[in-house]
């Protein structure tokens, strides 16, 4: 007579060490180790907000893991919390993190390389300037790359001109240049993306802060959203504030008044709308392109016809590759926004699920939840929090939770909100990278 | 055809010939819900709820007390911001568990 084995038989006597995680992976029962005995070599893709949240915390559960993070640039720069830069009110340099924690804190392997392409067979992350990196389990965050093809006269190379400031560091700093230049009297022209994009309430926060550099530097100047949508985050908050703040200095046009941009001339300063009947002339324009995953998951096979990478919500797991797990901007995480938050919370969870795979006990599981401020002025912000949970095969809002900061409430309630955004952004880099 | 298996016996032994167990330690208990809801709490209130810059410190919180507040934000009480949002999307089991392990943090 043939019998399985159950996990519970292997558990009832325990075992150790990289070899039993080997054997795991090797396709028999898991066994129940202890954390501290986990040594499994992990390689992680991409050290923004879901990357250094998972290398982090895969350490914090496991010292012994052998975690590899491998991030092209020295410095990452968040895109969120930019536009307080933009708004005149926030040093850039304080949106840049380096990674000598990971290092040194946390004992986590960083290479400054880039990724050029995954033999998921191999197990082997191919870098460009490094021999491949050998792994048992692999963690892609590579976050969002632009879809150049889909506006006629977008190209990567007019982004000197027509600075997208959708990922960090200097995209910002030649925009915010460009609006210290600008006459006052000139018209900034902010186009959101389609959806779904990284930060959805972001291009309305951008309209906002940029009106509030111009009040006060360059009071006849107006501010221009051309929008290839009709309706976007917080948008009933948004505009009390808009109108509160600004008045008619921004003017904001859905897609059904005409406001979708078709074409764009770089070298004109010009973006054409309404099936390209219209023509809009810009000072200063920031085209914020359509998006989709990182480029590397692309090349890996790792995305779905809609260009993200498509996973079980639950655990993180690619669809397309049971050995991979995909978090952050790149993932389809149901309701989840891409956000930073987003991106940390699922950085927790994939830890907390690989150390469970790798001891045999498999984690608990936990709510994950989103926090997203927007400001509209240094003194004025509001939020939207959402708790989540795995439901019926996909991530859900819990139901009777989260929500938007309540509209009717004035502008006291606002300054709290806006005193609590920069405790936010300290906490959640901590978070990260401390 | 089935194969048959060798019997469980034969193979645990052998691994346990191969390999070295050491004891367990404290902190290599399996993750607890309490710890992992926490962390996720730790993305505003900063790495082991220690908070940072306007946000406040969780960490070692008694645990009554954590309980007390939740619970009362849930209700929309202590003038929330955003704590009500939060707090509703949580059981009372989950608010204990992640209170008492809140109150264990220095």
């Amino acid at each position: 007579m043939s019998r399985s084995y159950s996990r519970r038989d292997f558990l009832r006597l325990g075992a150790t060490g990289g070899t039993i995680a080997a054997l795991g992976l090797a396709g028999f029962p898991t066994l129940s180790l202890a954390r501290s005995q986990l040594d499994a070599r992990i390689a992680v893709v991409g050290g923004g907000s879901a990357g250094a949240t998972v290398a982090r915390y895969l350490k914090e559960h496991a010292p012994n893991l052998r975690i590899t993070l491998i991030e092209p640039n020295e410095t990452y720069y968040t895109c969120y919390a930019g536009n307080w830069y933009l708004g005149g009110f926030r040093d850039l340099d304080t949106l840049g993190h380096g990674y000598d924690n990971l290092r040194e804190r946390h004992g986590i392997e960083v290479i400054h390389d880039r990724a050029e392409e995954l033999d998921l067979a191999g197990r082997r992350v191919m870098t460009r300037n490094h021999t491949p990196i050998q792994y048992d389990r692999l963690v892609v965050a590579p976050g969002i790359d632009f879809d150049w093809d889909r506006v006629e006269g977008l190209d990567r190379e007019g982004t000197e001109q027509i600075p997208h400031a959708w990922q960090g560091g200097r995209p910002f700093r030649i925009l915010r240049e460009q609006l210290e230049a600008m006459d006052d009297g000139g018209t900034v022209i902010v186009c959101p993306p389609e959806s779904p994009y990284r930060c959805p309430p972001g291009p309305y926060e951008r309209m906002a802060l940029i009106a509030h550099y111009l009040k006060s530097h360059k009071p006849r100047a107006k501010v221009l959203g051309l929008d290839p949508k009709d309706s976007f985050s917080k948008q009933t908050l948004f505009k009390q504030g808009w109108e509160e703040l600004y008045g008619d200095m921004i003017e904001w046009v859905p897609a059904s008044a005409g406001g979708a941009p078709e074409r764009l001339s770089v070298a004109d300063r010009r973006v054409f709308t309404d099936g390209g009947d219209q023509m809009h002339q810009g000072d200063v324009i920031n085209f914020i392109p359509p998006q989709q995953a990182g480029a590397i998951a692309h090349r890996a096979g790792l995305v779905d016809d809609t260009g993200w990478c498509p996973v079980d919500q639950e655990t993180f797991r690619s669809k397309r590759h049971e050995d991979v797990y995909i978090i952050g901007d790149a993932a389809i995480a149901g309701d989840m926004p891409k956000s930073a938050h987003s991106a940390n919370n699922q950085g927790k969870l994939v830890a907390a699920t690989i150390v469970g795979e790798l001891t045999g006990e498999p984690s608990p599981g936990f709510p994950t939840v989103n926090t997203c401020y927007s400001l509209v002025a240094p003194d004025w912000a509001f939020t939207i929090a959402a708790v989540f949970e795995h439901r019926d095969g996909r991530i859900r809002e819990v139901e009777g939770s989260g929500g938007l900061s309540p509209e009717d409430e004035g502008k006291e309630f606002r300054q709290v909100e806006a005193i609590y955004a920069p405790g936010w952004y300290e906490s959640i880099t901590r978070d990260m990278f401390g | 055809m089935p194969v048959r298996k060798p019997p469980l016996r034969t193979i645990l032994i052998a691994l346990c010939g191969a390999l070295l167990v050491t004891p367990v330690q404290a902190d290599d208990d399996p993750l607890t819900r309490g710890e992992l809801i926490a962390q996720s709490c730790f993305a505003c209130h900063g790495p082991d709820g220690q908070g940072a810059d306007t946000m406040p410190p969780i960490a070692g919180w008694d645990e009554e007390l954590m309980v007390e507040y939740l619970e009362d934000f849930q209700k929309g009480k202590r003038n929330p911001t955003v704590m009500d949002r939060h707090a509703t999307g949580y059981t009372a089991d989950e608010i204990r568990e992640l209170a008492a392990y809140l109150s264990e943090l220095d």
